[in-house]
């Protein structure tokens, strides 16, 4: 973890005349941020499987027990139900508790504590308690962990009044998103995409807050807006470079925060460019581009110039054998077939 | 591809106003559908469209006035069904009044994109600019009422000018008439009482069948047979305004009919509600100034209208028949007709029909 090191030297010697950018990768930047969050405020602790001596199972938290010691750092037994709701009452308690659960799929154990409980507490305390708790986890496929770690459910909890769920598919979100939704009074989850976290960018070295209210636009075109989040925001900017050298000018659009949606810029592009393709790796029926689509339906029927289209997950249980893996997800081609079918090209 | 000019609603209209209208592009029209309502110095009147077809254009916008023949819409073939085009190619094509089934498709499928539209759009600027430069000048404010007695002068100048009147007058026996309508209307509840001007106009309508050259016009040097017998009626308006709707087809009707006709037309051109073919397709007019005391009207000819007849006070007179002197409810009516067409005694024949059939109402 050369690149590791190299980011600690640099954020523990503040005198020293800063780089303008550093090369960081996903997964140190969200270390960076959760190591900032520790340092800043005495009542942030991080607790789930594996967090602490392993180091947590994409590596993201290591170095951190050393650092901030097993109080802070807390590995817990593998019962997700358990934990999150000791991470429920430890955020009414007053601390700040960030919970990470290994991936979606697992986190449905502990569904009944983020619904019932999480983002119900303010409303059913008359306002009294809010459940100030965030809960990381990681989501998506691509690395052949078959149907139980590869699912992506995140729009199920964008579904859940009560809760805020973000999905940072930069480096620099996936630094910036942490302090904001720990300073939000309310439950937040931040979706990782297992894919991104050797994602590598170039980014100012100290952690910089970002908004996590609303989606931004990642790269300006004209003639149709795509659509993405998470693990497919990549795959969208790939597919309007290739598209632009066929004449479309896409713009790519990274949603950022899945709950609540940020509707006007995604109003305000698609009534700009007048065509819209989601790309999401969730299943198509009942999915988060469900309800991207019908948003754009009611919010800019009369300016679309062709339906709006979606490029989803196959519906099946997602596949282990690493060809069958990648034909069930979303890809870009078939991103650009599907923009080039709106187009009629 | 067909085009819908501004029609001429009678020999005294210039030009005319669109006021509104009733048809959009992408429409399918059928012919005697109102299109439009235009507004000439007599008021304003419904226009049918003369043919079948889809509306492709509006080139002339409401409020605009443009000469008589001026191209106000075009029509195109109709289609089968309406092209498929996205939400923002119609919100487009409703914006700049282009019809769709006039746009050609280039997206998938053949699907109308807002481009096609804009394409569309952009050719199609410069006639509706070069239609909507002209009427500036005619938009010099003008007293409506003015303008009404400028259009009835030069139609009765006209009249009086070129058309070589004759004149026939007769005293027409109306106490069977009355006495049909009294048995009638005792049935039946004020508002659908029969009037006798009812009667009065479909005895001329059917005299007309025997004597068809009163029906029709004068165009260039020659008797032009009207198609259908469509009498006018002259009434007069609020202000000083006068005019003559068309009741088509009269000699057809039933005096019941009739009087639902005439109720109607009246209301409408009170109301200002006439539609344009009544304006032109009248084959003869009929003026009744009874209501007014009057005892004989002598018309003037609409032209290119060939006869008017005329229609005095209904009333009671001293009546001399099989040697005794009686009173009797009486009417004159009289004919004006053009010379050019008729002599005295083809139109002393039809008066005479009009009498006779004024003797058996119940068989009008």
């Amino acid at each position: 973890m050369t690149a590791t090191s190299r980011v600690e030297t640099i954020v523990t010697a503040p005198p020293a005349p800063e780089p303008s950018r550093i090369r960081l990768s996903y997964r140190e930047a969200m270390r960076q941020a959760l190591r900032d969050a520790l340092r800043t405020d005495p009542r942030v602790f991080l607790m789930g499987e594996d967090v602490g001596r392993y180091g947590g199972c994409y590596a993201v938290s290591k170095g951190l027990l050393e650092e901030f010691g097993p109080e802070r750092i807390r590995d817990t037994p593998l019962s997700e139900s358990a934990f999150v709701g000791a991470g429920i009452g430890a955020a009414l308690g007053g601390m700040r508790p960030i919970v990470e659960i290994m991936t979606v799929n697992f986190s449905l154990l502990a569904l009944d504590q983020i619904v019932n409980s999480a983002a119900t507490m303010l409303h059913m305390s008359g306002g009294q308690f809010a459940v100030p708790l965030v809960i990381r986890m990681t989501t998506g496929a691509g690395r052949q962990l078959a149907a139980q770690h590869s699912h992506s459910l995140e729009g199920w909890y964008a579904h859940i009044p009560g809760i805020k769920v973000l999905a940072p598919a930069t480096v620099e979100d996936a630094r910036g998103m942490l302090a904001p939704a720990l300073a939000d009074p309310d439950p937040v989850i931040i979706f990782e995409h297992a894919s991104l976290y050797a994602l590598e960018a170039d980014v100012p070295p100290s952690v910089e807050p970002v908004s996590i209210d609303r989606a931004a636009v990642r790269r300006s075109g004209k003639d149709v807006t795509l659509i993405a989040y998470g693990g497919t925001v990549g795959k969208a900017l790939e597919a309007a470079t290739q598209l632009a050298t066929l004449g479309v000018n896409a713009e790519v659009l990274d949603l950022r925060v899945l709950r609540p949606l940020d509707s006007e810029t995604i109003l305000t592009s698609v009534r700009r460019t007048r065509r819209a393709v989601i790309i999401d790796e969730g299943w198509r029926s009942g999915s988060l581009s469900a309800e991207v689509s019908a948003r754009i339906m009611e919010g800019a029927f009369y300016e679309l110039d062709a339906p709006v289209g979606r490029v989803c997950s196959a519906e099946v249980p997602m596949p282990y054998a690493r060809h069958l893996e990648q034909a069930a997800l979303p890809q870009v081609a078939t991103i650009v077939q599907s923009v080039r079918a709106l187009i009629g090209e | 591809m067909a085009e819908f000019r501004m029609p001429s609603l009678g020999a005294d209209m210039d030009n005319g106003r669109v006021v509104e209208w009733r048809i959009k592009p992408g429409d399918i029209v059928h012919r005697g559908d109102i299109v439009v309502e235009v507004e000439t110095d007599k008021g304003t009147f419904e226009v049918e469209s003369p043919i079948d077809g889809a509306v492709s254009a509006i080139a002339v916008q409401q409020g605009t006035k443009v000469p008589v023949g001026t191209v106000l819409a075009t029509l195109g073939e109709p289609t089968a069904a309406e092209p498929r085009a996205s939400p923002a190619a119609r919100q487009l094509a409703a914006q700049s009044n282009i019809a769709l089934a006039t746009v050609r498709g280039t997206g998938p499928g053949g699907v109308i994109t807002i481009q096609d539209v804009q394409r569309a759009a952009a050719a199609a600027t410069p006639t509706k600019i070069a239609v909507a430069a002209e009427p500036a000048e005619l938009e010099a404010a003008v007293d409506a009422r003015a303008a009404m007695r400028r259009a009835i002068a030069a139609a009765v100048t006209r009249s009086k000018r070129e058309i070589p009147h004759y004149y026939l007058s007769t005293d027409v026996d109306l106490s069977r008439a009355a006495e049909w309508i009294t048995s009638q209307n005792v049935r039946r509840p004020v508002t659908e009482r029969l009037l006798p001007s009812a009667l009065l106009i479909k005895a001329v309508a059917s005299a007309l069948t025997r004597y068809r050259d009163l029906n029709g016009f004068w165009v260039d040097g020659a008797f032009r047979p009207g198609i259908g017998i469509h009498v006018g009626m002259a009434i007069s308006l609020r202000g000083g305004g006068l005019i003559a709707p068309a009741i088509h087809d009269a000699d057809r009707l039933t005096v019941d009919q009739m009087m639902l006709a005439l109720r109607d037309v009246v209301a409408r051109a009170r109301g200002g509600r006439l539609r344009g073919a009544e304006m032109t397709d009248a084959t003869i007019t009929v003026t009744s100034l009874g209501d007014q005391g009057v005892t004989t009207v002598i018309g003037v000819i609409y032209p290119p209208q060939v006869a008017i007849v005329g229609l005095g006070k209904i009333s009671e007179r001293a009546w001399a028949a099989d040697g005794k002197v009686s009173a009797r409810l009486t009417v004159t009516a009289t004919l004006a007709a053009d010379h050019r067409v008729t002599n005295g005694h083809y139109g002393g024949l039809f008066l005479a029909e009009v009498d006779r059939l004024l003797q058996s109402p119940e068989t009008l």
